[in-house]
């Protein structure tokens, strides 16, 4: 897989979600091609689809019709645990109000993932604490998210998602329960995992702090896509600069 | 990290865990009381017949019990029984209920068990104080130290009348209870014949003892057809039938069982309850773990790790209790009992009820939308 090869792509996707007089048609035939190495923002009113695509994208929801590939592999007519077993291998999610397990430690919480896809014992415990220093949370691995700010917890949210090293990482509304510092820091954090681990990352956001760190903003309105224009930021940006120096300062 | 997770959920909310935990081990003191009571009522209605030293019984044909013989046999059938082949010896044995008159007025029933210990049939198998030899003399009889307030006795030395005879304990037994709360009282066969106004040499049953490697079967077989007037029992017949004809003729069976199931039922429901809303509660998470990718068995395995940690907790309590209740009525008229088989089968009832128990909130996860997580 080349680097311009889309990882994640959707096809003439419609959504309709209800029945009868209640019936609404959330997404009215979605194309979209992500890549590896890029972050891409999904903007949008309330009410646009954003959420309802990126949920299609994760394999959380299945299209009313068109085609989502994964990695290359269609996810039409798959099952519930089929869907599953894709997400596993090749989805990390980050949450708006992060869904953190509050019995769990950051550690543990990063464990869980891990559990998730199989890999346990002590290469899964390593791999758990090295994804929490990446994120800055080497000092805080056995608090739980009630001992942590709400930056903090959203950088476990990160960790949990790219410890099990996916190809693509969802973000829902990221930065939505953040103030602006802990927005910038987490924003930050993203664009990183896109450009530094290849990875493909997608957010929804209805945040503007959020553009200066996309490669791509993709903008949606009543289920269709609307606009699309790239950015030249990406690792530039001040902040990145800023913590990926602080960062290597701590280490 | 399963387990983790299991163990962090039951534990987060304390007093959930309590009721869980209180409902479990209800239910196993209740099902342990119960079949320790069953257990111990089972020793003891067939005690007699386990330590008896006999392969086959002669009883009357309405024998119900070794407490209630029927009519007597006479000596017609015990010389039948000893011409048959294979016979070695043919033990009698009076057994009846007959009313104790304490020394200082009132009276209780009691068993009489007439026996000659010198044939080897059967003896009192657990004297403390006195011997046979003492049984033997005059007017003798042997009580048990269980039943002193009910008999009217201290000890050693005190009297009573059983039908017209005054009887003089001589010796004590310890521990030999009877099911029917008429305590067993053993003398000499023809003092037991004396004391009831058994006629002749009449025997409530007849104890055959065989011949080394005899088939039991045949000689059995042989015995019918020579005793047309008499029903010939394996030992474990008469075990049976005696159980059957108290346990479960009576109803004290099963009232017994129904108590036990009455627990099982009752601990189910708690337990049940309490996961599905402890489930419920974590709902949230279940729908985070599904959108990481986890399998439905994973979550399932989640439930089921709660369900057996409680289930084990809940155990480790409810035996702990049990044991001290056991221990406490190990010197009442009515001990209850429990054995290494039952401890198993009551961790394993305890594994079985927590398993079902969750099935209900693994329903309920089951319909877990992963697309929740992004509602919150």
């Amino acid at each position: 897989m080349t680097k311009n090869t889309p990882v994640l792509e959707c096809e003439n996707v419609v959504k309709e979600l209800g029945k009868g007089a209640g019936k609404v048609v959330a997404l009215k035939g979605v194309n979209l091609a992500l890549t590896k190495g890029e972050l891409t923002l999904l903007m949008g009113p309330s009410g646009s689809g954003k959420t309802t695509l990126l949920s299609i994208l994760g394999c959380i929801l299945t299209p009313t019709s068109g085609i989502v590939r994964v990695a290359g592999e269609s996810t039409e007519g798959k099952s519930a645990e089929e869907l599953a077993d894709l997400r596993r291998k090749h989805i990390g999610f980050i949450f708006q109000s992060y869904n953190l397990f509050p019995t769990l430690s950051a550690f543990e919480n990063v464990r869980i993932a891990l559990d998730v896809i199989g890999q346990k014992g002590y290469p899964a415990a390593r791999r758990a604490e090295e994804v929490l220093r990446d994120v800055g949370l080497g000092h805080r691995l056995r608090n739980f998210p009630s001992n942590l700010s709400g930056g903090e917890q959203q950088r476990v949210a990160v960790a949990r998602a790219i410890a099990a090293q996916p190809s693509v990482v969802l973000a829902d509304e990221p930065t939505a329960a953040l103030d602006s510092e802990n927005g910038h820091a987490v924003m930050a954090l993203l664009a990183r995992v896109a450009k530094e681990q290849n990875r493909c990352v997608l957010a929804v956001t209805h945040d503007p702090r959020t553009l200066g760190y996309a490669d791509r903003v993709v903008r949606i309105e009543d289920g269709l896509i609307v606009g699309e224009e790239r950015r030249p930021q990406g690792l530039d940006a001040p902040e990145i600069t800023d913590l990926t120096k602080r960062r290597k300062a701590n280490a | 990290m399963i387990l983790t997770l299991a163990f962090r959920n039951l534990f987060h909310d304390r007093i959930r865990l309590a009721v869980t935990l209180v409902g479990i081990l209800f239910s196993i003191v209740l099902v342990a009381i119960q079949l320790g009571m069953y257990l111990g009522s089972s020793r003891m209605i067939t005690d007699m017949i386990e330590r008896s030293n006999g392969e086959l019984w002669i009883t009357a044909f309405d024998a119900k019990s070794f407490e209630e013989g029927g009519i007597l046999l006479t000596s017609r059938e015990r010389h039948q029984a000893l011409a048959t082949p294979g016979v070695q010896a043919v033990v009698p044995l009076v057994v009846s209920f007959a009313e104790w008159r304490k020394a200082e007025g009132g009276s209780t029933r009691v068993v009489v068990v007439g026996t000659d210990a010198e044939d080897g049939g059967l003896a009192p198998w657990s004297l403390v104080d006195g011997t046979w030899q003492d049984i033997k003399s005059p007017d003798a009889v042997s009580a048990d130290d269980t039943y002193f307030r009910e008999l009217g006795i201290d000890g050693i030395g005190d009297t009573a009348q059983i039908g017209t005879g005054r009887v003089k304990v001589k010796a004590l037994t310890h521990r030999i209870r009877s099911f029917t709360q008429s305590p067993y009282v053993f003398t000499p066969l023809q003092r037991a014949r004396n004391l009831l106004g058994v006629d002749g040499d009449r025997a409530s049953f007849y104890l055959v003892q065989l011949t080394p490697g005899t088939n039991v079967e045949a000689v059995r077989q042989e015995l019918l057809k020579r005793l047309d007037g008499a029903e010939v029992l394996s030992k474990e017949e008469f075990h049976e039938r005696s159980l059957s004809q108290w346990l479960f003729r009576t109803g004290a069976g099963l009232a017994l069982i129904g108590g036990a199931l009455l627990g099982i039922l009752v601990g189910t429901v708690i337990v049940a309850q309490t996961l599905y809303s402890s489930t419920k509660d974590h709902l949230n998470e279940f729908a985070t773990l599904r959108a990481l990718g986890s399998s439905s068995g994973y979550i399932y395995k989640v439930i089921l790790a709660q369900a057996g940690l409680s289930a084990v907790i809940g155990y480790v309590l409810g035996i702990l209790i049990s044991l001290g209740i056991l221990y406490i009525s190990r010197n009442t008229p009515l001990p209850l009992v429990m054995t290494p088989g039952l401890a198993v089968a009551l961790l394993g009832l305890t594994l079985f009820m927590s398993g079902v128990s969750a099935i209900s909130a693994i329903m309920k996860v089951t319909r877990i939308d992963p697309a929740t997580v992004f509602s919150r």
